[in-house]
């Protein structure tokens, strides 16, 4: 054929970057999406290594250094109610805050990314049953649906990450599920299908790929809101319980002295903050650098 | 690498390749209260042909008449309502015929949309490759496989075997396509629409390439295209398709030159020319295609051809036009006795 005289013979076999290689690439080269993701793997390492960066002991109460100012003679960010180290409880609290933002979403995204796949690629009864059974939990607002499932399962840490989880498996699913439909619909997927390979080959090499992506993504941005909404049951006193450091459960502790010590009083809010728009600045330079076209 | 036609061509030189009785397929319309069945498309109706060993068919006609759910429900990608298939004399899906994967090793597919139909996440030699391990190829061997066929479609393997598609053009996107299909060695490659998005010159150069590949592969093919140029090019005979159903069928110079079913002598005439003393001033048809939820009554072609009379109303037969049943044509006006007032005495 023609084209092969055209083709100059090569030596080396060209092997092009791979599309993780090209997220990478295109990612750095995003500074904000950058800096937040610097800002993060340091809150998690802080988290990770708490005992050894934490000055204090996180649980030490002391009558008489309650609420001190930020910058006090060897407390860096003050005290709280109590007299404990404001700086050691945010970083021991980044453990817990970081497991309650992180765990129902890796979850939810196991479970709802294989309900939603198999809803969008299987389709017919199969996408009705699944489909219909989430909408059931979109008639609840999410904060509520939280409330309500752990004060049924009762306050605690585990209760929490399950409640969060049940909260979070619908909208993935939803993702997920628009994701395989659009994708089931190619071409590709067709000619995967001409050459007899079964459905389950077909969604491993040909579906999961291009699905997974736009899923991330969007889990990645549940992340912020899970810290908030595990934040939001501790204030309530349905999540982690007292002395235990959590941001939200500092954040309602704290909520007393805001008259007195207001600085300090909204110190853990701060860090929820900082880590839920550190993970959204994240999860939108993912998606920008996901997209193949650039 | 080309297979032995001994080994594979189990009725004889003589048995069609692909026999298709009443092909069928409505898609249903649901809507309304439970999601009842409304209406229905009729996208594929009463379709029969047949296809000859080591022969090109071209089906030729309108969008929307048929032909991509035609080639579907060949591959199987979509179930028929009716009909048989019959593949070198073994009925598909039949107790005693061929299963509908060992039809799918036997028959390939190319799609028009060169793009939508490789995984862009994947290097093209997996795509290659992907199909060859569910019928009973080796890793090693489908990667060795999958590089030789690179070579075959004119893509030096070295340079594109890792390549992803977004990397490469339409035309060479193509080839890997052509390449994934052949794979399997296929005896039946369907081409659907496969060189219609390529621009002109690119165009010319995969249809040499699909005419070398068939003679070294042992090949047959079904060529859907509107093109008719590219259609007179490459295909031993052709078949016409209006609204769902076969309205002509013949060897491909008979039907251009001498074309019997109104609906094929408007297409022809509608087929742009080189030479200005055969342009066309007026449009040879008025009007656009019935809609196929409602298709007309009796014969399709009757709400838009010049020649309809009250017979029309009846739907024709497709009827042989020459005792080898080379050339038949479905219209009254072209069969003896049907009472149409230009039909020829019997």
């Amino acid at each position: 054929m023609t084209a092969t005289a055209l083709d100059a013979p090569v030596a080396v076999p060209v092997k092009s970057p791979s599309h993780w290689a090209n997220v990478v690439r295109r990612f750095r080269r995003d500074p904000i999406a950058v800096t937040c993701l610097v800002l993060l793997l340091l809150i998690i390492a802080a988290a990770i290594f708490a005992p050894w960066i934490a000055p204090y002991d996180p649980y030490k109460t002391s009558m008489i250094r309650r609420l001190q100012v930020i910058g006090a003679p060897h407390y860096l960010l003050g005290t709280d109610e109590l007299g404990r180290d404001m700086l050691s409880r945010l970083i021991y609290g980044g453990r817990l805050s970081l497991f309650m933002g992180l765990g129902p979403v890796a979850i939810a995204l196991v479970v709802g990314g294989c309900l939603g796949v198999a809803a969008g690629f299987l389709g017919g009864w199969v996408n009705t049953a699944i489909m219909r059974t989430v909408d059931v939990f979109y008639a609840f607002p999410s904060v509520l649906l939280a409330i309500a499932i752990s004060g049924a399962l009762g306050a605690g840490l585990l209760n929490s990450i399950v409640s969060l989880t049940i909260v979070f498996v619908p909208p993935i699913t939803r993702v997920a599920e628009s994701v395989t439909t659009g994708v089931r619909s190619l071409d590709f997927v067709d000619a995967a299908r001409a050459t007899g390979a079964d459905t389950f080959s077909i969604i491993r090499v040909h579906v999961l790929g291009n699905v997974l992506g736009p899923v991330f993504v969007y889990a990645s941005s549940l992340i912020s809101v899970s810290i908030i909404l595990s934040s939001g049951l501790s204030f309530l006193g349905l999540g982690v319980k007292p002395p235990e450091p959590e941001w939200g459960l500092m954040l309602n502790t704290l909520r007393q002295a805001i008259w007195i010590n207001p600085i300090v009083s909204i110190l853990p809010g701060v860090a929820i903050f900082a880590t839920s728009i550190c993970c959204n600045l994240v999860s939108d330079g993912l998606r920008a650098a996901m997209d193949m076209r650039r | 690498m080309s297979a032995l036609p001994d080994t594979r061509d189990r009725g004889g030189p003589n048995q069609p390749l692909l026999i298709v009785t009443s092909l069928r397929k409505y898609f249903p319309i649901r809507g309304g209260l439970l999601n009842r069945q409304v209406a229905s498309v009729q996208a594929v109706d009463d379709v029969s042909f047949s296809v000859r060993k080591g022969e090109t068919l071209g089906i030729v006609g309108e969008s929307g008449c048929g032909k991509s759910t035609t080639a579907r429900l060949l591959m199987r990608l979509i179930e028929p309502d009716v009909g048989q298939v019959v593949f070198d004399g073994e009925a598909v899906g039949a107790q005693d015929g061929i299963s509908v994967r060992d039809l799918r090793r036997s028959m390939q597919m190319v799609f028009q949309d060169s793009y939508a139909s490789l995984n862009p996440r994947l290097p093209i030699e997996s795509s290659i490759s992907f199909g060859q391990r569910f019928q009973g190829i080796g890793k090693v061997e489908a990667a060795a496989r999958s590089r030789d066929l690179l070579a075959r479609v004119g893509l030096e393997p070295n340079r594109f075997a890792q390549r992803y598609p977004h990397e490469l053009s339409g035309g060479q996107r193509q080839r890997v396509n052509i390449a994934r299909a052949l794979a399997l060695d296929p005896r039946l490659l369907i081409l659907d629409e496969a060189v219609s998005a390529l621009d002109k010159s690119v165009e010319a150069q995969v249809l040499n390439l699909l005419a070398d590949l068939k003679a070294a592969f042992d090949l047959t093919y079904i060529f859907i295209s509107h093109d008719l140029n590219v259609v007179r090019y490459i295909s031993d005979r052709v078949m016409v398709m209006y609204l769902g159903k076969v309205v002509e069928i013949g060897p491909v110079d008979q039907v251009y030159a001498n074309p019997r079913h109104p609906y094929t002598s408007a297409l022809l005439s509608a087929m742009p020319s080189m030479d200005p003393d055969h342009r066309t001033e007026q449009p040879p048809l008025t009007g656009d295609p019935p809609n196929p939820i409602n298709p007309p009554s009796g014969c399709r072609f009757r709400t838009r051809c010049a020649f309809a009379e009250d017979v029309c109303a009846v739907a024709p037969a497709l009827t042989a036009l020459d005792p080898a049943d080379e050339h038949a044509v479905s219209c009254h006006r072209e069969t003896a006795g049907s009472g149409h007032s230009g039909a020829p005495a019997s």
